[in-house]
């Protein structure tokens, strides 16, 4: 597949912070890619240095093949939607929406047409006559889509556009924008700080940390496959054993995460045959958490950490969950389920219980 | 008994959305004095200047009659000189608006989106500094370098440009000295508060530096223009020193109102004159309030 935008060696220092630390990244054409992060991570500057807002310290900038870097954000075949939506107060929608084609001086006849036909992409038509105060948030954010879908681009940059909706509609717009992608075939660059967000919509994913990607890879494998703690901990709710604890209930030592919804509980009485197949960890349930769905209970292991166990609400077996609270519990995970992280070899079969390690790790620093 | 007692309890009005809250006899006792001084000194005296206007002067004695007439008003409107005197003032105050606008905005532009926070504070500075000097010793300055062989005549010597000299020009050049900081205060706040994200969407969009200014920037600044031009306008309108310090002869409407009151001493025809400026002002502000300048004042 061809490459829409290829960064190289790509830094923005200001001053002696590193926005961006010599980043080097290909997103594919037609690709839905997110760059998620927390706040300071760089994946909002990362955006800003292919729309051309930011000029780069060092590296370079391709799109579609083309070096342009040092370009100006109008020499530049992006558009953006920004998080604000920077919608111009005294325009219509419509001229809103016309105002890259007028600039670019389409015909008015064209032009009208191309923008009807972009407020229909978002579900706006009609509305062309409207002033930009008459809209409710989530309109106004399909109109800052409109006037960037309008112009065709070859990228279309998104700097967290759902932020100021509510719950909602954040997650119907999640879908819209996924199927508007889908249908517009236009590459999407979507930055993100909310992790379900971008599971949800990603073709790919870029996890930003301190300037640098932590991980690329698709949404299953970022979850599944999390490479390292940073990852686990920044997308879903990850339990991690490490030190001692992971020597104790993995039987090895290094880092290792489970996700909470792989772990099952038991009653102390209920152990499992020892099958070399399953790590099995005792502990008290400090917490139950009741969500809806999903209950979560938070339980104190006894060799030490704390891992929380979800568990589907798919019967009424919530009152059970909830009377567990400060009680002596066993729980139970395969070891398939175990994601090592950061390079530590992979998890030995052996020790069961985890509770007599036999690995030839064991006594490694 | 209950249900209504709670509603008028005092956590009900608290709860109360700002706007609706009424204000209590301590809120009342404190807003009277200064509405008051509105009230009298401001909306009072312009009322007087209005029912003075109205009186007439006995050519004899000079003493003010207190008979109703419309004759003041009869006299500006039939006197030729009075109604060019009208026109003129109007256009030397328009003139100093425009000058202003075409200076400030510029400047403005440099303070709220070019300029260092730094360089940015020391700016508002200086473009306030020089209304800490006294009006007179700006304008009799300003005398000195239009003279004969002022500053500006021997600055401008070699390129074969001399001084304009005392008259409506240099009128207009004073005045457009005198106001300017109230034109770039304005919309220096008013692109301040343009959002970068806008210029930036522009851009983005395709709009060069020219275009974004053209399509966005000057049509968002355009209200806290007509803010300025409210100061700028209006004070033009008023003035009678600057034209007398640098005008010559030429007479604008404040000279007219000074000599009546002064050498005169017809303050009913004084009034009346005084009042073509507030009207024209009423009239004015009427217009700036559909550019919804009146909110970047």
């Amino acid at each position: 597949m061809p490459t829409a935008i290829s960064l190289r060696g790509l830094s923005k220092h200001f001053g002696d912070v590193k926005a961006v630390d010599d980043l080097d990244l290909d997103i594919a054409d037609g690709e839905f890619f997110s760059m998620l992060g927390p706040s300071g991570s760089g994946k909002t500057t990362v955006l800003r240095l292919i729309a051309g807002f930011e000029q780069p310290t060092a590296g370079r900038i391709e799109l579609g093949g083309k070096d342009v870097t040092g370009r100006p954000p109008f020499a530049r075949d992006v558009n953006t939607v920004f998080q604000d939506y920077a919608i111009f107060p005294h325009m219509s929608v419509r001229q809103n929406v016309e105002y890259g084609l007028r600039v670019k001086r389409v015909p008015r006849a064209d032009r009208r047409a191309r923008a009807e036909e972009a407020l229909a992409t978002v579900r706006l038509e009609g509305y062309g006559d409207r002033r930009p105060h008459q809209l409710s948030g989530g309109q106004r954010q399909r109109v800052a889509l409109a006037r960037a879908l309008v112009n065709r681009p070859q990228v279309l940059l998104l700097d967290e556009p759902l932020g100021a909706l509510d719950l909602k509609l954040r997650r119907q717009m999640q879908i819209e924008l996924k199927q508007i992608q889908r249908d517009v075939g236009i590459t999407f660059v979507f930055v993100t700080h909310d992790q379900e967000e971008a599971l949800t919509m990603s073709d790919r994913i870029a996890v930003f940390n301190e300037g640098r990607i932590e991980q690329l890879a698709t949404p299953v494998e970022l979850y599944e496959q999390p490479a390292s703690s940073f990852v686990a901990g920044f997308v879903g709710t990850s339990n991690l054993l490490e030190g001692p604890v992971a020597r104790d209930v993995v039987g090895s030592d290094g880092q290792f995460v489970v996700r909470p919804e792989k772990v099952s509980m038991l009653a102390p009485a209920d152990a499992p045959a020892e099958d070399g197949e399953h790590c099995v960890a005792r502990g008290t349930v400090r917490e139950v958490v009741y969500l809806g769905a999903a209950t979560h209970s938070v339980v104190d292991l006894d060799a030490g950490a704390t891992l929380t166990v979800a568990h589907q609400n798919t019967d009424r077996s919530i009152d059970a969950a909830l009377e567990r609270r400060g009680q002596q519990v066993l729980l139970v995970w395969s070891r398939d389920s175990l994601v090592p992280l950061g390079g530590n070899d992979a998890v030995p079969a052996g020790s069961t219980t985890g509770r007599q390690p036999s690995s030839p790790e064991e006594n490694t620093p | 008994m209950a249900t209504p007692a709670v509603t008028r309890s005092p956590r009900g009005r608290r709860n109360r959305p700002r706007g609706a809250e009424r204000p209590g006899r301590g809120t009342l006792l404190l807003l009277t004095p200064p509405m008051l001084w509105l009230g009298v000194a401001y909306l009072g005296a312009l009322g007087a200047l209005f029912i003075t206007s109205l009186w007439q002067q006995n050519d004899f004695t000079g003493a003010i009659e207190r008979v109703w007439t419309l004759d003041n008003f009869r006299d500006l409107f039939t006197i030729d000189v009075y109604r060019t005197i009208t026109f003129r003032t109007i256009a030397i105050a328009a003139l100093v608006t425009v000058v202003d606008a075409l200076l400030a905005f510029p400047i403005a532009l440099y303070m709220a989106k070019v300029a260092s926070p730094r360089l940015q504070r020391l700016l508002v500075i200086s473009v306030l500094m020089p209304l800490w000097a006294s009006y007179l010793v700006k304008a009799y300055a300003w005398r000195g370098m239009l003279s004969e062989n002022g500053l500006i005549a021997w600055l401008g010597a070699p390129f074969g440009i001399d001084t304009p000299g005392y008259g409506l020009p240099a009128t207009t050049i004073v005045l457009a000295y005198l106001w300017l900081p109230y034109m770039i205060l304005p919309i220096y706040a008013g692109l301040e508060r343009l959002p970068d994200s806008l210029w930036e969407a522009s851009a983005d969009l395709g709009g060069g530096a020219w275009t974004t200014l053209r399509r966005v920037v000057l049509p968002m600044a355009f209200p806290a223009i007509v803010a300025g031009s409210i100061f700028t306008f209006s004070l033009s309108l008023g003035d009678y020193i600057a034209v007398r310090i640098v005008g010559g002869t030429s007479q604008l409407l404040g000279n007219v109102v000074y000599d009546n009151v002064g050498a005169a001493n017809n303050l009913p025809f004084a009034a009346a004159v005084a009042t073509i400026p507030v009207v024209v002002m009423v009239i004015y502000l009427a217009a700036a309030r559909r550019t919804g300048a009146l909110e970047n004042l």
